[in-house]
């Protein structure tokens, strides 16, 4: 019996291995979406925490990543729509280069606001898309929608984003 | 909005907000796991609780149907 099976089956010692195997990429997966260490740390644990509750649903055939990606992808979606709305993006990544401070940290601090006010199924879509510059397709299958369904997310977005942004004088 | 001006604003927010190519997850999770494991026992599904409700209904109401019960088993 494989390691997919075995899991499939509810044993705890090929949980271990597939978590030992997958723990790093599902986390730097999760905090590219939260941008939150800590967070997504916690976040990792509760993704491989649902995946072991759904263990007897998944067929050893299928793709165990992409299932654990998709599980962890609403994990932090779960955690986006419980922080409250309009709350900063964590400070403790890393800064981008300084120059011309006063004006870049004002600048800055609206595409923060203007982000952190958008709902978030349109903001995973601009940070994974725009940000991350992700493809469609792999956001598609991590959102569990088609290619065409994040357009339309994305092109949505990015209209209530430039809207916001244009409102505080920071021009696109 | 065209691909240039959807292409400068992806670079307005790279630019305020730096993509995370590569973070790295500075410490074992496992250990962490395990004691959710430990701390959530799997909860009993509320179909089987029903189940388990109307079985034990049966008997009570039904105690001849122990008997036959028993033989099947």
């Amino acid at each position: 019996m494989d390691l997919l099976e075995r899991f499939a089956a509810g044993d705890l010692d090929a949980f271990e291995s597939l978590f030992r195997q997958y723990q790093c990429a599902v986390y730097r997966w999760i905090v590219r979406i939260v941008r939150d260490p800590a967070a997504a740390e916690d976040l990792t644990v509760e993704t491989f925490w649902r995946v072991y509750r759904a263990h007897a649903r998944f067929r050893p055939g299928g793709n165990f990543e992409a299932w654990l990606r998709r599980i962890g992808t609403n994990a932090a979606l779960d955690h986006l729509r419980a922080a409250p709305k309009n709350a900063p993006l964590p400070e403790d990544l890393p800064a981008p280069p300084a120059a011309d401070v006063a004006e870049q940290h004002e600048s800055r601090k609206a595409i923060h606001s203007a982000l952190a006010s958008l709902a978030p199924r349109l903001r995973i879509v601009i940070q994974l898309g725009l940000i991350e510059e992700e493809s469609y397709r792999t956001i598609s299958a991590a959102l569990g929608i088609s290619e065409s369904a994040v357009k339309l997310r994305m092109f949505r977005a990015v209209r209530i984003l430039r809207k916001k942004l244009h409102h505080w004088d920071v021009r696109p | 909005m065209n691909d240039q001006e959807f292409q400068e604003l992806g670079k307005k927010l790279r630019d305020a907000i730096p993509p995370l190519h590569q973070p790295e997850l500075n410490r074992d999770l496992w250990p962490a796991m395990l004691q959710k494991l430990n701390q959530q026992r799997l909860p009993v599904p509320w179909f089987d609780w029903l189940l388990a409700a109307l079985a034990a209904a049966v008997l009570i109401f039904f105690p001849s149907a122990i008997p036959a019960l028993l033989y099947h088993f």
